[in-house]
C-alpha cells in the first residue's frame, strides 16, 4: 500500500535493468522497504545487477520477470504474470527505452522501427496493461520515464524524439483517463541525463543525473497525480524554446 | 424473506479518501442498512475483503478498502435513541455523536467522551477507542461501552467488558478488524447545564505549560493545550492552556439559567474545494499560530462556554480540511510516557527547526490506558498536529518516530498515513495477542481495510500487500 506521502511497498520495474530505474528503486527503498520486482531482457547483466542491488539496497524480496520490448505481446503477459502471482503492486515504474542511432535510422528504416516499438509502442501496451490492473485493485501509482526530447522534437534525434513525444502524449492522456480510479499517474521529464544511454556524449546545459531524476519522483509521489521536469528549471526554458523560430530550431545541435 | 445474493449488493465503486485528503482508493460502497446487510456482505466478501466506515474523520487509510467493499454505516442511524434513568443508552453504530448530542443535552445528558470533532459516529469513535479533554479523569470512549453488537465472518455476537472481554477489548481500538460493530449501549453522564466554566492560562514556553498541567489538571474535568509547533527559541512550545468543568445551573447567568440545557451547535460556514495546495505553509501557520495565542486572554478564570465553543471549535467550519488543498495532509499524534518530557521538547524543537507547515498543535496528559490491546492513549504526554504534505516530511517523521518509541511511546493508529509497518510491533507490544483473538472471529481475513494493508495489523504477511490466505 503506498503511504500518505506516496512511498510504495511493492515496485514493479519494466526496464529494471536502466540506470534510472535504478537510481528510483534505490531512493524508494531507502526510504521504505518493498519487494521488488524487476522486469527486462531475459539474461541481461544489467538486470541481474539490478536485482543484486535491490536486494542489498533492503528490499523485502526481489524477483526478475522477463519480456522484450521489442515484443509488445511478451510485455503485456509479463504485466499480468506479475499482477497475478504477486499480490498488489503499489508502484509501476515504466523505464525501459532506447536511445536508437538516429543515421542508421535515416538509413534503415526499420531500425527506426524498432526505436519507436520499444519507445512508443511497447511504452502504450506498458501504460494500458498496468493500468487495467491497478484501476481493478483499485489504488496504486504509474511513473512513466518520458524525456524533454519529446516536447519539441528536434532534427538531431526525431525518431526517439518522435517515439517519446507520443509516449508523453499517451500518459497524459492516460493521467485524466485514470482521475478517480485510485490511480496516479507521474509522468517524468529529465533533460539529458548522464548515464550509460549517452555516455560519450557532451553533456549539455541543465544535464542533469539519475540521483538527481530519483529525487525529483519520489518528490512527485508526495504530491500525486502530474508531470515532474528534471531540473525543475526546464519547464521554463522549454516553454520558450518551443517558440524559437523554426530555422534556429533546427540547428541546435545534438 | 428470500435470501438475497451477495451479487445484488447495491455496490458503487467509489473513490474514498480519509480527512488528511491523500491517495483516494476505490472501493465498492454499500450502505450499511442493517444488521443483515453487514452479515450478507461478510458471509459474501468478493476478493479483497470488507471494512466498515463511519464519517471518514480518521485522518489515513483506516475507513478505506481498494478494490474491495466498503460498508458505509452512517445508514445505520436509526432510531432515535432513549437513556435511561441510569444514563444507559443504546445507539446504532452508525449515529454520529453531533446527532446524539443533539438529543440528549436537552434532557441533561453529556456524551462520557468527544474527541475534537463532533462529526464522528459512535461505531468508528469504539473502533479507534477515542479520548478527549477528560481522559485524565475519565479514560478512553471504551470505559464507558456496556454492551456492542458486532457482525463477524463467524457469526453476530453480543460482547461486553462482561461478557467475552478479549473480543470485546480487541474490538475497542481494532480498527474495525474485528468485525461491523451495528450497536452499542453506552453510559451517558449527567449535566445540570450546556455550559462550561473556563480557565485559560497563557504560557511563555513548554515548561510553563507541562508545570502547570501536572500539577493542577486533577483539580479539572476537561483540559486541554493548544500549543504553538512553529516558534523556535525561548518560546518553544509557548501555549494556550484550557480547563474547565461544566456548569452548576446556580453559576449561570438569570438568562441562562432559564434554559440552561439549551444546546447549539452550529456550522457557520463549509470551505469550498478551491484552496490551493500551498496555502498552508511555513509562513501563513507562523502568523496563525501567533493570532491565537496573542487572542488568547494571558488569564482568566470562570469563563461560561457553550458545549460547541469548548468541545468542538473547529467544527464551525465544515470541511475545513480543504484548506490545505489538493495535496492534503497528515497528523503526527504521538503519547510518551510520564519522564519522557525531554522527547517531547526534541520532537517540538524538531518540527519547529524543519520548518514544517504545522496549524495549530494539542497537547494533553492522558490518564492511565484501558484494557484493550491497540487502544492508543497511556499514562502520559500526547501531541497532535497536522503537518501540509510535503516530501522532506518522512525522514523527518521517521526521525521523530524512533525517538518516540524508543522512549517507549507510539503514534495514533486513527491518525496514522505514513509510519514504518515494523514500528507497529514494537509501539503496540501486545499486536500478537490481538491477531489472536481476531483470528478466532476471522480466520479467513474477510476483514481488511488499506491501513491494515499497509501495517500489516493482521499479519497476513510475508504476502507483501495483505492478500488474504483465499485469495
Amino acid at each position: 500500500m503506498n503511504d500518505a506521502l506516496g512511498l510504495p511497498q511493492s515496485i514493479l520495474v519494466l526496464g529494471g535493468g536502466s540506470e534510472l530505474a535504478r537510481a528510483v528503486v534505490a531512493r524508494l527503498l531507502a526510504a521504505r522497504p518493498a519487494s521488488v520486482v524487476l522486469g527486462g531482457r531475459p539474461g541481461s547483466d544489467a538486470l541481474a545487477g539490478a536485482a543484486a542491488e535491490a536486494a542489498a539496497a533492503g528490499a523485502t524480496s526481489v524477483t526478475t520477470v522477463a519480456f522484450d520490448a521489442t515484443d509488445p505481446a511478451s510485455l503485456l503477459a509479463a504485466v499480468d504474470d506479475v499482477f497475478d502471482g504477486h499480490g498488489d503492486v503499489d508502484l509501476v515504474l515504466v523505464a525501459f527505452g532506447v536511445l536508437g542511432d538516429q543515421t542508421a535510422c535515416e538509413s534503415d528504416p526499420l531500425e527506426a522501427v524498432e526505436v519507436a516499438t520499444v519507445d512508443y509502442t511497447s511504452a502504450v501496451v506498458a501504460g494500458l496493461a498496468a493500468a487495467r490492473r491497478l484501476r481493478r485493485q483499485g489504488h496504486g501509482t504509474l511513473v512513466a520515464l518520458s524525456s524533454v526530447a519529446g516536447e519539441r522534437v528536434r532534427r538531431a534525434n526525431f525518431v526517439y524524439g518522435s517515439a517519446k513525444a507520443g509516449m508523453d502524449g499517451f500518459y497524459q492522456g492516460l493521467t485524466d483517463a485514470l482521475v478517480g480510479s485510485g490511480v496516479q499517474v507521474v509522468v517524468v521529464r529529465p533533460g539529458f541525463v548522464t548515464t550509460r544511454m549517452t555516455a560519450g556524449m557532451k553533456p549539455p546545459p541543465l544535464a542533469t543525473d539519475a540521483a538527481a531524476v530519483a529525487e525529483a519522483v519520489v518528490a512527485a509521489l508526495a504530491k500525486g497525480s502530474g508531470t515532474v521536469w528534471v531540473p525543475g528549471l526546464l519547464r521554463p526554458v522549454f516553454s520558450g524554446l518551443r517558440h524559437l523560430p523554426r530555422p534556429l530550431w533546427r540547428r541546435v545541435p545534438g | 424473506m428470500m435470501p438475497t445474493p451477495a451479487s445484488a449488493a447495491p455496490g458503487r465503486r467509489t473513490p474514498l479518501v480519509g480527512w488528511g485528503g491523500t491517495r483516494p482508493t476505490v472501493a465498492e460502497v454499500v450502505a450499511l442498512t442493517s444488521g443483515a446487510v453487514a452479515e450478507q456482505t461478510l458471509r459474501h466478501p468478493g476478493r479483497r475483503g470488507v471494512i466498515a466506515r463511519g464519517l471518514g474523520r480518521s485522518y489515513g487509510d483506516a475507513a478505506l478498502n481498494a478494490g474491495g467493499t466498503v460498508l458505509d454505516a452512517t445508514a445505520l442511524d436509526t432510531p432515535g435513541p432513549t437513556v435511561g434513568p441510569d444514563g444507559t443508552v443504546r445507539v446504532p453504530a452508525g449515529l454520529s455523536l453531533d446527532a446524539l448530542l443533539r438529543t440528549v443535552v436537552p434532557a441533561g445528558w453529556f456524551v462520557p467522551v468527544t474527541p475534537g470533532t463532533r462529526f464522528v459516529t459512535i461505531g468508528g469513535a469504539i473502533a479507534a477507542d477515542v479520548h478527549g479533554k477528560n481522559h485524565h479523569r475519565d479514560g478512553s470512549i471504551g470505559a464507558h461501552i456496556r454492551r456492542l453488537t458486532l457482525a463477524t465472518p463467524t457469526g453476530t455476537v453480543e460482547i461486553g467488558p462482561d461478557r467475552d472481554p478479549e473480543l470485546f477489548w480487541a474490538t475497542v481500538g481494532g480498527m474495525g478488524l474485528t468485525g461491523v460493530i451495528l450497536e452499542a449501549d453506552l453510559v451517558l453522564p449527567a449535566i445540570e447545564t450546556a455550559h462550561l466554566r473556563v480557565d485559560t492560562v497563557r504560557t511563555g514556553d513548554l515548561d510553563e505549560v507541562m508545570a502547570l498541567m501536572t500539577e493542577g489538571d486533577h483539580r479539572y474535568h476537561y483540559s486541554v493545550a493548544w500549543i504553538d509547533c512553529v516558534i523556535r527559541g525561548r518560546h518553544l512550545g509557548r501555549s494556550v492552556l484550557t480547563r474547565g468543568d461544566f456548569a452548576r445551573r446556580s453559576e449561570l447567568s438569570s438568562r441562562c439559567a432559564e434554559r440552561p440545557l439549551d444546546y447549539r451547535a452550529a456550522v457557520r460556514l463549509t470551505a469550498p474545494p478551491v484552496f490551493p495546495s500551498g496555502l498552508v505553509n511555513h509562513r501563513t501557520m507562523r502568523a496563525f499560530n501567533e493570532a491565537v495565542y496573542r487572542r488568547a486572554p494571558a488569564h482568566r478564570e470562570g469563563e461560561l462556554q457553550t458545549i460547541a465553543r469548548f468541545f468542538h471549535p473547529l467544527d464551525v467550519i465544515g470541511s475545513w480540511n480543504r484548506l490545505y488543498g489538493r495535496r492534503g495532509f497528515l497528523q503526527w499524534q504521538v503519547v510518551l510516557p510520564f519522564g519522557a518530557e525531554d522527547v517531547l521538547r526534541r520532537s517540538i524543537e524538531g518540527l519547529a527547526a524543519a520548518g514544517a507547515a504545522s496549524s495549530l498543535a494539542v497537547l494533553k496528559r492522558f490518564g492511565p490506558g484501558d484494557p484493550a490491546p491497540l487502544s492508543f492513549p497511556t499514562e502520559g504526554w500526547t501531541l497532535a498536529l497536522d503537518l501540509a504534505v510535503a516530501p522532506e516530511l518522512t525522514a523527518l517523521l521517521d526521525g521523530l518516530d524512533d525517538a518516540v518509541v524508543k522512549a517507549g511511546g507510539r503514534v495514533y493508529l486513527a491518525k496514522d498515513s505514513r509510519v514504518r509497518r515494523e514500528l507497529v510491533g514494537v509501539m503496540y507490544p501486545r499486536l500478537d495477542e490481538w491477531r489472536a483473538v481476531r483470528r478466532r472471529v476471522d480466520p479467513d481475513g474477510v476483514l481488511i481495510s488499506d491501513l491494515d494493508r499497509r501495517l500489516d495489523l493482521t499479519g497476513r504477511t510475508p504476502a507483501p500487500n495483505g492478500r488474504s490466505a483465499r485469495s
